[in-house]
């Protein structure tokens, strides 16, 4: 029996803001944030949202694809870079919300951007080894980078939620992954903004990590390139996935339905996730995809699937990208709490 | 400092606070939310279960609220509205997602999920329903 993808539901605040607004605030040239990340904008949140209620709504929104009956999932994972509580699991908020408690077992994931697809690894292993009948991971973020660093144009918020179990409508053929010790994103305890290597974030980093995780799956499922219909990378800006692609021989057209970050920023653990809920918004049945996620420097989950059944999503991803209001700086700075009251 | 509610009663309140869990009468079939334990139509006869609103409703009335209480400054001016649920009963709610200039009475709205409060920086953080204009497809 394959285990997999029975549902997914995605969701994307409706508040953006233009790398244009945040550039003027810092006296720098826009179009060097444009063309340098490949960015035009990104996702906020609204003051009332944070990691919980945006996996909240992802979950809904997963579960009203399916009829599953909630009691029936036996665990519920949250990976975010943004729990609300420091102690006290987002999971079992989620949990409580889509009436799925109290018979489950949850906890929640951190490995900065790829802690929502090391949350669907262990959900496909508890259900492949019959411990639960349907799993929920869910990858969601409200990032935020320090005021005037690099990471404040494209630190943005959203996420997707994806129910695992038996006789999925996405089969995940296969997953792997490739972790080190690489000090190139991290937070330590009680401080606010998180730290990056840099320029160290390139080679060491993202694209060995991507490139690496890939070739392992690649490798591990005799299959290459030529036998997936789309890919989806980690997004960090529009530039690092399409050129990781491009060293693997990857054509673009297979990656730009899943690379949202152009329009959205970095949704962190949401990005990969997001991506891929994308493309199965637009996959047919039979195709087959190629997911590898990334997160801290330091690791990529990566994963095969293949549609088996007709997908239709009552809440497309397009849905929520197309439906915004921008936001000027002020604004801004009130709906990301960077005022201290 | 936002008043403190008691962590009992946040607590008891969960299920009708996270996903609108009311009560239904299986004898008149009415609805009731906030829960009631027995049906005011039927009295004795009154068949009463917990049963899950879906959600969904249309704007009652609203206010636009500029003068926040304490706990709410950044939220100000909030659309605070009488929703009237599919299933019959009203409740007050938050609209959310949408500014006072796109609200109107009869606007169907749909339940989301949000942060409604924080006891201060160390306390709980509330979580309940709002509502939202129904997004068109
Ligand atoms: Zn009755």
């Amino acid at each position: 029996m394959s285990v997999g993808i029975v549902g997914y539901g995605a969701y994307v605040p409706r508040y953006r803001i233009k790398v244009e607004e945040i550039a003027a605030i810092w006296g720098k040239n826009p179009e060097d944030y444009k063309k340098g990340l490949k960015v035009a904008e990104k996702s906020v949140p609204g003051v009332d949202e944070d990691a919980a209620t945006i996996a909240v709504q992802c979950a809904r929104n997963a579960l009203d694809m399916t009829g599953i009956d909630p009691q029936n999932i036996g665990a519920v994972y949250v990976g975010s870079e943004s729990h609300p509580y420091a102690v006290k699991p987002t999971g079992t908020i989620v949990a409580e919300a889509i009436n799925a408690t109290p018979e489950l077992t949850s906890a929640d994931y951190e490995f900065a951007c790829k802690a929502g697809t090391a949350a669907m690894q262990v959900c496909m292993a508890l259900v492949k080894s019959d411990m639960i009948e349907y799993g929920l991971a869910v990858g969601a973020d409200t990032s935020q980078g320090r005021p005037g660093d690099a990471l404040e144009y494209t630190a943005a918020a959203g996420g997707a939620a994806f129910l695992i179990g038996k006789d999925p409508l996405v089969e995940i053929e296969h997953t792997c992954s490739f972790t080190t010790d690489t000090p190139d994103f991290w937070r330590r305890e009680g401080q606010e903004y998180p730290r990056h290597g840099a320029r160290f974030t390139g080679e060491p980093a993202y694209f060995r990590h991507v490139i690496s995780a890939t070739k392992l799956l690649l490798d591990k499922t005799g299959t290459s390139i030529n036998d997936y219909d789309f890919v989806v990378f980690h997004q960090p800006n529009g530039k690092f996935p399409l050129k990781a692609g491009k060293r693997l021989g990857i054509p673009p057209e297979k990656m730009l339905p899943g690379l949202l970050v152009n329009k959205i920023g970095n949704t962190y653990s949401g990005a990969t996730p997001l991506g891929l809920a994308a493309i199965l918004d637009q996959a047919e049945k039979g195709d087959r995809i190629l997911a590898t996620s990334f997160g801290s420097g330091a690791g990529s989950d990566s994963f095969a699937l293949k549609v088996l059944k007709k997908i239709e999503n009552p809440h497309p991803v397009k849905k929520y990208i197309e439906n915004k209001k921008y936001l000027n700086y002020g604004e801004y700075v009130k709906h990301r709490r960077k005022i201290k009251m | 400092m936002p008043h403190r509610k008691s962590l009992g009663l946040v607590w008891r309140r969960i299920p009708q606070r996270y996903r609108l869990m009311g009560t239904k009468c299986f004898t008149c079939g009415s609805h009731f939310f906030p829960p009631r334990p027995w049906c005011p139509k039927c009295r004795r006869k009154g068949k009463i279960e917990k049963h899950k609103m879906k959600g969904r409703g249309k704007i009652h009335s609203y206010t636009i609220v500029n003068v926040p209480q304490q706990g709410f400054d950044l939220e100000v001016p909030y659309i605070l509205a009488i929703i009237e649920l599919l299933e019959g009963p009203k409740l007050t709610a938050e609209i959310t997602n949408t500014e006072p200039e796109h609200v109107s009475i009869g606007m169907p709205v749909k339940m989301v999920f949000r942060k409604i409060s924080e006891d201060g920086d160390s306390g709980i953080i509330h979580y309940g329903y709002k509502f939202e204009p129904e997004l068109k497809e």
